[in-house]
């Protein structure tokens, strides 16, 4: 299956280069999904520049759930801005929905850490905000607002002030606002993670409802590997420094998944297991190191020092 | 409630200390009329039209100056705020210029307008411009960056993102450059008027000084007193805490 979608890909990407507004438009209407090229970038800093993302290759289908899950500081939202279009990758491309990613643009909704709800609108006004720039008439917008409202349980508070929300509801009209719009994929930047454990188990159970209803392509990072085991119907680690995609799961467990799940947490050691040596690697680092910066260089290169050092002497 | 009662218990004790001066007869009236005459110049002025015609002229002109100098100075305080050429050129002229008081523009304008309404319109406008462009550059680099990035990939692009949400966001500090404007160009209107015969509100005090009539000085005073905290109450005090309320700033 995932062979056939690869296949089918490369041959629409030449297509592609060939004639892109022609192909774009083909593309699109046969297999709307994402494909991540030899993504690169690096960061300048005093010490040189610092490769975040390494040769990142990954394609998603339409309508599959993916997680993007690695330590802090791997670059998952700095390959997430990529994807929005918020930031320019050094080398490789990024095709969404049959077109080539240059700029931030509706068919990529991002949902951040922070809701980003705009204080100055009440909340079905930010639900419909995305609407009102897409030239939607009033009444439409209202109505298709309302729907998704509904969707995350919020047509109570349609027109509370955003300051009201908790942090949970704001998500959730986070959640609306990006639907109402009715994109091709959703970006979640770790969406879930600065909000208390009950608040997340709840919401990780209307986001696999709303998945289950709406089809969305989903792309999720997290560094909770509970949370993607639950959510996701792939899995991607990526290492630390530079950030490469180092391992691929598969979850084929019945939905809804429930965090507490005894599958789930099996699922989650097992993917643990795999991530310890990363893990490792990222604490030994902080240890060794007192910059990030030097980070990288230090682990590849303390070792074989060590050993010259004990020939010499 | 209660503090509405001590504010007319204040007000009423200072009328009563001022009349009890009138009555010791210490000044002559031309120096410190009494309440009452005061009171009756103010009706008399509202009777036959001359301070209604005054506080319509000095309206007509605050309101074109300072109409005029919140579009220009929010669209200076957007390009000072979003772009950097701007910042380094425009911006410095700008806080240069603010040390001026606006009342030094005054010789400029009556050589460039001439003894007219457009030299007092162009003092308002200077009075209040400044103050509006820094007010909605400070608004507009406080802008915070997520805001800009969530609308980005809604699709806001160009304008749309200044007028969806730029402008929205930085609302709070524009408003409070809007008020200090305000204050400023009212200010310079007075002084404006006083120095140029137009009639206006700021003529009809030194027409009171010209005929030795004390009570219409301290009338035309009361009247001036009078719009400035009704505009001040009415409309700006509403204004900021609607934007209170609205982003939960209130309890903070």
């Amino acid at each position: 299956m995932s062979e056939g979608v690869g296949v089918d890909n490369l041959i629409t990407l030449d297509r592609v280069t060939g004639d892109s507004e022609l192909a774009a438009s083909q593309v699109n209407s046969v297999r709307p999904n994402l494909c991540i090229q030899h993504v690169s970038k690096s960061f300048q800093s005093k010490n040189g520049s610092v490769y975040v993302l390494e040769d990142i290759n990954l394609e998603i289908k339409q309508g599959e759930f993916v997680c993007l899950v690695g330590p802090s500081g791997c670059g998952k939202t700095t390959l997430m801005n990529i994807v929005a279009g918020l930031e320019k990758a050094d080398s490789g491309e990024v095709w969404a929905n049959g077109r080539k990613v240059n700029h931030a643009g509706p068919d990529r909704v991002v949902i951040f850490q922070e809701a980003a709800l705009f204080p100055w609108l009440n909340v079905i006004k930010n639900v419909e905000f995305g609407l009102k720039l897409k030239g939607v008439s009033s009444r439409e917008r209202r109505n298709i607002a309302l729907e998704y409202l509904k969707m995350v349980h919020l047509t109570r508070f349609q027109n509370a002030h955003i300051h009201e929300l908790s942090g949970g509801m704001k998500q959730r009209v986070a959640i609306a606002r990006a639907l109402a719009m009715n994109p091709e994929m959703l970006l979640m930047d770790e969406p879930f993670s600065a909000l208390d454990a009950q608040t997340r188990w709840i919401l990780h159970f209307e986001l696999q409802n709303i998945w289950m209803k709406t089809k969305k392509t989903i792309l999720f990072v997290t560094h909770n590997i509970r949370e993607a085991v639950c959510l996701a119907d792939r899995i991607f680690i990526l290492s630390t420094s530079p950030g490469r995609i180092k391992k691929e799961f598969f979850v084929d467990l019945p939905r809804p998944r429930d965090d507490n799940d005894v599958s789930v947490a099996e699922y989650s050691t097992k993917i643990m297991k795999e991530l310890k040596a990363e893990i490792d690697k990222v604490i030994k680092c902080e240890m060794d190191a007192d910059s990030c910066v030097e980070c990288d260089i230090k682990c590849t290169v303390v070792e074989p020092a060590k050993t010259d050092i004990g020939g010499g002497i | 409630m209660y503090s509405v009662l001590k504010r007319v218990i204040f007000f009423v004790l200072l009328i009563g200390l001022w009349e009890l001066l009138f009555r010791l007869g210490i000044w002559p009236e031309y120096i410190l009329p009494s309440p009452l005459s005061v009171c009756k110049t103010l009706v008399r002025g509202f009777q036959d039209q001359s301070l209604l015609i005054g506080v319509a002229i000095s309206m007509k002109r605050i309101a074109i100056g300072y109409g005029i100098s919140i579009g220009i100075g929010i669209f200076t305080g957007l390009l000072i705020g979003r772009f950097r050429i701007f910042e380094e050129t425009l911006g410095s002229l700008i806080s240069g210029l603010q040390t001026l008081p606006t009342i030094c523009w005054l010789p400029l304008s009556l050589l460039w307008f001439g003894l007219n309404d457009r030299a007092i319109i162009f003092l308002v406008f200077m009075g209040a411009v400044l103050s509006i462009a820094t007010g909605t550059d400070s608004g507009v680099k406080n802008v915070p960056p997520l805001y800009i990035r969530a609308a980005k990939t809604m699709g806001a692009k160009k304008w749309k993102l200044y007028l969806e949400v730029i402008i929205p966001a930085a609302l709070p500090h524009i408003i409070i450059g809007m008020k200090q404007g305000w204050s400023f160009a009212w200010r310079s209107l007075m002084a404006g008027e006083l120095l140029i015969v137009c009639l206006g509100l700021g003529h009809l005090l030194m027409i009171g000084r010209e005929l030795n009539d004390m009570s219409q000085v301290i009338a035309v005073m009361l009247v001036i007193i009078i719009i400035g905290v009704l505009v001040d109450r009415l409309f700006f005090m509403k204004v900021e805490r609607h934007i209170r309320e609205r982003w939960g700033l209130t309890k903070a």
